[in-house]
């Protein structure tokens, strides 16, 4: 396998979403290939760092001024 | 996993479909507690792509007034959740169209297609490079890397791999291809990264 059909499943990989069978294949080449193997690493860890880091939150003063204005409105338009 | 999902659904249903029955018969509480339930997804989506809190702001009120008055057209094919995060994408795409007044904003802009390239950046992470940072600079940081992205594979990112949606899900809610998405994720998650590496990297060569 080259590197290139590696990253070709990368996603499948990170995402279980492979055959025990290319599970086993996609492993053999990480067991000799560094460069796919940070590749994998590190692209498993931004998602992780983007899964539990809230970037856009909503502080409680907005959320409770935003929803009293989207019930006003849906009020209005029964 | 999907048949027994589906099993799993239809056995027990979701508990937004009993709130949307009570929504069509005319208790507004019931949707109060969906908004509650929701307010914060659909804010966060719509900051995503809109990249400014104002329009972020109205496309929420917009997209849940939407979904209200449209409900009688919710056919619970889908989960309500998808099909809210639909409608608040497209207030938010809408929202961008109006302040780029005559110019078209479409999921496909920006998309260049290096398909398949194999990353350059090869140094390890630290294990957890996120601690060298404070709350407030790894949010920073998060921001700006991802306000980098083109939009057509930020929206894809946001939508399967930070709010959850299926690859199913997400290519049903933009109108693409699953293949896109798929194609769209891989050059997300592998850009982010790379771009990522930056800020780790120098981090850490900082550290005596």
């Amino acid at each position: 396998m080259t590197c290139k059909e590696f990253l070709a499943l990368l996603d499948d990989l990170i995402d279980d979403s492979v055959s025990d069978e290319m599970r086993t294949q996609l492993h053999a080449h990480l067991g000799g290939c560094e460069h796919c193997k940070v590749t994998l690493d590190t692209t498993r860890k931004t998602i992780e760092i983007y899964r539990s880091n809230e970037i856009y939150d909503l502080p409680s003063g907005l959320r409770d001024r935003l929803h009293a204005a989207i019930m006003a409105r849906c009020k209005k338009g029964c | 996993m999907a048949i027994i999902q589906a099993i799993v659904d239809e056995l027990e249903p979701h508990p937004d479909v009993a709130l949307v029955e009570r929504v069509r018969d005319g208790d507004v509480s019931a949707y109060d507690a969906l908004v509650r339930k929701y307010e914060g997804q659909v804010f966060r989506i719509a900051q995503h792509i809109t990249q400014n809190r104002e329009d972020a702001e109205d496309v929420t009120q917009d997209a849940f007034l939407k979904a209200y008055q449209k409900l009688d057209q919710f056919q619970g094919n889908s989960k309500f959740s998808t099909w809210l995060v639909r409608i608040a994408v497209n207030e938010s795409l809408m929202r961008l169209r109006k302040r780029r007044t005559g110019r078209m904003v479409s999921i496909d802009e920006d998309i260049s297609t290096d398909e398949g390239s194999v990353p350059r950046d090869l140094a390890d992470w630290a294990p957890n490079p996120e601690q060298n940072f404070n709350q407030a600079e790894l949010a920073e940081i998060l921001r700006k890397t991802i306000q980098g992205l083109p939009q057509g594979f930020r929206i894809v990112f946001v939508l399967r791999d930070v709010e959850g949606l299926s690859t199913e899900e997400t290519a049903e809610t933009l109108g693409l291809s699953i293949p896109a998405v798929k194609s769209r994720l891989l050059r997300a998650r592998l850009q982010l990264r790379e771009r990522l590496s930056r800020y780790f990297h120098q981090r850490k060569g900082a550290e005596r």
